[in-house]
């Protein structure tokens, strides 16, 4: 008959009106400052720059190839190339960044600046609450900003960073085996070939 | 004779001026608006409540509507044609002029007719309705009939368009 | 006592008033009067939209606003702070003098509706002979300024929500008019303080309410239906389909002016429930005789909030329909049902009082909607949708 459908949809959102009074997991509100939802380990929302160790600076995998600037699609990365070198995670005397900054108010989340880093130096964060009140300069992070330690993203997404950690581990045998193989080599031939990444 | 009176009437011919002159077809609907609105308000004044809430419902709630309506489903908001004179405007002036005077004159006759100081007749909803059954019923019943007749006609034309469509 | 309480406003204003020369009293009463209306129904309509988001929330397994303020109390205050420090946003190809006359005139003429609600005993503005005419007549100014609405802010969604609007407005007032005729006919008066009084009688305890008659209660369901439509609520709110249309007429509103707006909408369902409540359900007497000594303006405000709650719970309730469902619904169900009602009414009014007249209205009305439900039904014209496009 015609209104029955609207009778029983009326008595079901009855029910869930008077429902939502008598029993508290009828709500699926979650109340957000106060509560929070576990983050997904796969969640990602900004880039920042991974450095090893303690001190931001000198553990800074990050070598300013620049790839990353080149691959952005809104070119929200500023790049400057440091003139001197300071070694890397092997100890190979590399670049650094003088200058790393994102615009993260015209960055997207692509993570192709991610996927395109030779050094795993740049990951996706999972902090979400970057609300200021200042639109420019808020919005623009320098490379002390950005800068997070190993720890801090084995802490955000330990599965990933472990394999990080893994294959950079094994590159660094890598190195240093071929740098042992080399040094009597080295003794014989002056000039090594450099080049530490293939 | 009062204030109210002279604006009304003032406002109902500046809507009627105003629907006649404006260039904007949408405007001049609404303008025709404004000149019934101010005829129900004229009603109101001579204490004629039926006539003018019937004509505030009918006019502004129905024709306006309706008017607008087929504005808008023929045409663009605005024609940006220059105005052009109908080559009839003399005829229409006329006509128009005739009107006018047929009108004049038959109000200036029936007000000879009537004796110059009579009490405004106080006509309630309860005396009308009876009116309309009791002695006026066959006008009535007539006016049922056309209405009906348009009505069926509408159905029909709305019919119409669908077969054809199918 | 519950005399004087069942008059209070009536006496205060009398108070206030006698301190003026005699000459200004009427104006100044009536003034009052506007006052009153004024201030209590943007009060009522702020108490409203919290209890409409609340419920709502409810209604979904939410919690509604509860952050400013004592449960959320103050969320109205923050939404009209909000409303009135907004930037007034008014396109650059837009109508301006129409597209700030269409939102007041609106409101205008929604408040000129409550005139002739009779709020309590004797607490009208205006007892007017032809007061049903009047309210009816206010509501078809209403649809012109929706229409304005929609034309000058010369937006394609404005204007289409504006003809959706206007088209399911003077669909739906054909038998919202036709079933209130049914109570005219057998109140015998238009002015809305003869049909409370003709309803305010007891059998006993029971009150002779028009809804309680088959002929009446045919008459307040179509009545409901239509004024859902005419307030351009859930399930008809086409016109400001969200999801569709951004907001319908008033997409292009901001600020102040899209207040008024919301405003309206719900100064509109206060007004229609108000008259629906008068007309089918004793305005303001009392449900039962041995209630009467509680005011009949408490009445009044409490059967028009319990209709608010019911608008509530249907737009909680029911998904939006299709143009063509919403168009034959109206003209093939809605608009043949009231026709039928009205002569239903009119056997009514002749019968001899008697059980038999009410076996023989209910059974015509109660058959009539069984089969007419049925053919619709079964022609699709509405009922379950059907999806030619989608499969």
């Amino acid at each position: 008959m015609l209104g029955e459908g609207i009778l029983k949809g009326l008595a079901q959102t009855a029910k869930n009106f008077a429902g939502s009074y008598v029993s508290e997991e009828r709500l699926t509100t979650v109340q957000y400052p106060e509560e929070r939802l576990p983050v997904a380990e796969a969640s990602r929302v900004f880039p920042f720059l991974v450095f090893d160790g303690s001190e931001w600076l000198g553990g800074m995998r990050c070598v300013a190839c620049q790839i990353c600037e080149k691959e952005c699609p809104p070119k929200c990365i500023y790049i400057e190339k440091s003139k001197d070198k300071k070694p890397d995670y092997v100890g190979k005397q590399q670049f650094y960044p003088v200058r790393f900054d994102i615009d993260i108010s015209v960055c997207m989340s692509c993570q192709i600046c991610v996927e395109v880093c030779p050094f795993e130096a740049i990951k996706m964060d999972t902090a979400f609450e970057l609300a200021t009140d200042d639109r420019f300069g808020g919005l623009l992070l320098d490379r002390q900003q950005l800068a997070k330690s190993n720890e801090y993203y084995h802490s955000i997404h330990p599965t990933e960073a472990s394999e990080v950690d893994a294959r950079l581990d094994e590159e660094k045998v890598k190195a240093e085996a071929k740098a042992k193989a080399a040094a009597p080599a080295a003794a014989a031939k002056p000039p090594a070939p450099a080049g530490g990444k293939d | 004779m009062s204030i109210p009176f002279y604006l009304i009437s003032a406002l109902t011919i500046a809507g009627a001026v105003a629907a006649m002159t404006l260039k904007n077809t949408l405007h001049c609907a609404l303008a025709l608006t404004i000149a019934l609105a101010g005829i129900a308000f004229l009603f109101l004044g001579l204490d004629a409540q039926f006539v003018g809430f019937a004509q505030i419902l009918v006019y502004i709630g129905a024709v306006a509507i309706l008017v607008v309506f087929a504005v808008l489903l023929t045409r663009s908001g605005e024609s940006l044609l220059p105005a052009k004179r109908a080559r009839t405007w003399l005829a229409g002036l006329a006509i128009a002029a005739v009107t006018f005077l047929v009108l004049g004159w038959s109000v200036l006759a029936s007000l000879y007719g009537l004796p110059n100081e009579t009490a405004a007749p106080s006509v309630t909803m309860q005396q009308i309705g009876n009116a309309l059954m009791g002695p006026y019923v066959f006008p009535l019943e007539v006016v049922a009939v056309l209405l009906t007749a348009a009505t069926v006609g509408a159905v029909i034309v709305a019919m119409h368009e669908k077969a054809r469509n199918k | 006592m519950a005399a004087t309480f069942d008059q209070i406003f009536i006496l205060f204003r009398n108070w206030l008033v006698h301190f003026l020369p005699p000459a200004w009293q009427p104006a100044a009463g009536a003034l009052l009067g506007v006052i009153g209306i004024v201030a209590v129904f943007p009060g009522l309509f702020a108490l409203t939209t919290l209890l409409e988001r609340k419920g709502l929330g409810r209604m979904q397994n939410r919690y509604g606003p509860n952050r400013v303020g004592p449960f959320g109390l103050l969320q109205p205050v923050a939404d009209g702070l909000k409303a009135l420090t907004k930037e007034d946003v008014v396109p650059f190809n837009a109508n301006g003098l129409m597209h700030l006359l269409a939102p007041l005139v609106m409101v205008v003429t929604v408040f000129m509706s409550f005139a002739v609600l009779p709020m309590g005993r004797h607490m009208e503005l205006v007892d007017m002979d032809a007061g049903l005419l009047f309210f009816f007549a206010m509501g078809a100014a209403t649809e012109l300024s929706v229409f304005m609405a929609g034309w000058s802010s010369r937006n394609k969604y404005s204007i289409l929500g504006a003809m959706r609007a206007v088209a399911q407005m003077i669909s739906y007032e054909v038998p919202m008019l036709l079933s209130s005729v049914a109570v005219v006919m057998i109140a015998g008066s238009l002015s809305l303080p003869k049909v409370v009084a003709a309803q305010n009688h007891y059998t006993g305890i029971f009150p002779h309410w028009y809804v309680f008659t088959p002929w009446g209660f045919g008459a307040a369901l179509m009545f409901a239906i239509a004024a859902i439509a005419e307030t351009n609520r859930s399930p008809f709110d086409l016109p400001e389909g969200e999801s569709e249309i951004i907001a319908g007429y008033h997409t292009e509103y901001s600020g102040f002016k899209f207040a008024l707006f919301f405003l309206a909408e719900y100064l509109g369902m206060f007004a229609l429930s108000g008259l629906g409540v008068t007309l089918f359900m004793g305005g303001w007497s009392a449900p039962f005789s041995f209630l009467t000594w509680i005011p009949s303006w408490i009445w009044f405000f409490a059967k028009v909030m319990l209709a608010i709650c019911v608008f509530i719970w249907m737009r909680g309730t029911l998904p939006r329909l299709r143009q063509d469902q919403l168009m034959n619904f109206a003209w093939k169900f809605v608009l043949p049902y009231s026709l039928l009602v009205l002569l239903v009414t009119a056997f009514w009014r002749f019968l001899p009082p008697g059980w038999e007249r009410w076996v023989v209205c209910t059974v015509i009305l109660a058959v009539a909607y069984v089969v007419m439900g049925r053919a619709a039904f079964k022609l699709k014209r509405v009922g379950p949708r059907s999806y030619r496009y989608a499969e």
